[in-house]
């Protein structure tokens, strides 16, 4: 093939599998700062009244060159992951474009057929969150300098708390898909480990939902106060 | 057993289509799927009605031209199994089956069940053959396969391109045939120097015929009346990636002076 090097990148990059590897790594690197975000937030429950947790976001906070250069990738990795999944829908619907009246599914868990409903409320929550949460605007009385203080706050209202508990299931069913799925899209599928793998998915997907919903309904029985 | 069949009729492919309800009233349990709808069709003919088309030929289960979506499932809910070699004792007295051609731009309709499975024609065509010469045939054993790749290979060529895994696929995806295509040839030694080539050509064929992507759902290898599984389109995706990024192009030597 008489190719240029963009002209390889450009092909690869719009072929279904290319834009499905832009998916599976894209999804992989957000699934890390979900598991960095989750360990960085359990230091509410260091019995210290909140010193540990306010000390971590002020370390944070003082490194502007690094936290600005990880809140810049993870929203060009958004980006990427959010535009190219609108990419493969839109492929998608039209591939198909009269349905079936009657469809039954055999193998298709309900997470993998809800991914495209999922990821937008995710999407959706991550806005709010950062109004509740990074910006305040939507908090009831927020506190740049005491992180531990606005988790409490936060938490206290139960609205907030519940769509914070369903936000994270959703983030459960998405995981549950989305970790198996990115392994066979990079092509890691073997009868040695895709047992341990599929299995893993939901495991992980479920230990992460667990940890984040811990928060607020210890804020919630008022373990955390 | 007396059937109310709910069928998709279509007179060709730009015209509308529409389900029209027909009642077999006396179906033995005996009698495959096709042979059901024969005895509809010869009583259509009988009264000078158009009878239902729909696509068949060996009746065997080995050839890959029958098949359409019944009650949504495609070849029905027996698995591992075509519709043809589908049996009406799968069914029950009264029951309502309705009756659906695959649904996929790729696969335009013909007519009422038919449809044009003539992309996938055109996927093999781009990469689903091995470059020989011509000559004298090889001595049988001269190439060493082991028993382990001779299997998996074999397991990939039990497709017979019939098209169910596409109308299974929530996205109306390709995969699963074509990573079949691409892995029975790439597994073995005779397909191996043309390898990346293959994936490349076969999935950019299958790009370019208007298949959706694949989400990983797993639906095609639960449709798949050959049981092929999704662990070839891994495979076919590691073949793709890895061609893609480090196939080398013709005309770069190997360095050197």
């Amino acid at each position: 093939m008489g190719c240029s090097t963009g002209c390889w990148v450009w092909s690869l990059l719009n072929s279904s599998i290319g834009k499905k590897t832009v998916m599976a790594i894209t999804g992989l690197a957000l699934f890390g700062f979900v598991v960095a975000h989750l360990v960085g937030n359990l230091q509410v429950f260091i019995p210290d009244d909140g010193k540990s947790i306010n000390a971590y976001g002020h370390l944070l906070k003082s490194k502007p060159a690094l936290i600005w250069t990880a809140r810049l990738t993870l929203l060009a990795l958004l980006f990427a992951h959010v535009i190219t999944a609108i990419r493969l829908s839109l492929e998608n619907n039209a591939a198909r474009p009269v349905g079936y009246q009657v469809k039954n599914w055999r193998e298709a868990s309900y997470a993998s057929r809800t991914m495209m409903i999922s990821g937008p409320l995710i999407f959706l929550y991550v806005v709010y969150h950062l109004l509740h949460f990074t910006v305040g605007v939507v908090h009831p009385k927020f506190d740049h300098e005491d992180v531990y203080r606005n988790v409490i706050l936060g938490f206290q209202s139960t609205p907030a708390a519940l769509v914070y508990i369903a936000a994270m299931l959703m983030l459960a069913t998405h995981l549950r898909h989305g970790l198996w799925s990115l392994c066979q899209t990079l092509g890691i599928n073997h009868p040695k480990y895709t047992p341990a793998l599929k299995a893993g998915s939901t495991v992980v997907a479920a230990a992460i939902a667990v940890g984040y919903i811990s928060i607020p309904v210890s804020v919630m029985i008022g373990i955390l106060k | 057993m007396k059937l109310k069949l709910h069928i998709w009729r279509q007179k060709g492919p730009k015209a509308q289509g529409k389900m029209v309800t027909y009642e077999v009233p006396d179906a033995s349990e005996h009698m495959s799927f096709l042979e059901m709808l024969d005895v509809l069709n010869e009583r259509l003919i009988e009264k000078g009605e158009d009878p239902v088309a729909f696509d068949h030929d060996c009746r065997e289960g080995i050839c890959g031209m029958c098949g359409f979506v019944i009650n949504g499932l495609p070849h029905g809910p027996k698995q591992a199994t075509t519709t043809c070699q589908l049996h009406m004792r799968s069914f029950k007295d009264g029951d309502e089956i309705t009756l659906e051609p695959w649904r996929a731009g790729s696969f335009p309709i013909v007519k009422d069940l038919a449809v044009d499975r003539g992309a996938f024609d055109r996927v093999i065509a781009a990469g689903g053959f091995v470059s020989v010469n011509t000559g004298a045939a090889q001595d049988g054993n001269a190439i060493p396969i082991s028993k382990t790749i001779a299997d998996l290979a074999m397991d990939a060529a039990a497709c017979i391109g019939c098209g169910a895994c596409v109308a299974a696929c929530p996205n109306a995806a390709a995969m699963l045939f074509v990573a079949a295509k691409v892995s029975h040839l790439n597994l073995l030694p005779q397909g191996k120097p043309e390898k990346y080539a293959r994936a490349r050509n076969m999935v950019a064929q299958m790009d370019k015929e208007g298949f959706g992507n694949c989400t990983n759902a797993r639906e095609c290898e639960a449709a798949c009346p050959k049981t092929i599984g999704v662990e070839f389109i891994a495979r076919m995706n590691r073949d793709f990636l890895t061609g893609s990024l480090f196939d080398r192009p013709e005309g770069t030597g190997g360095g050197g002076a």
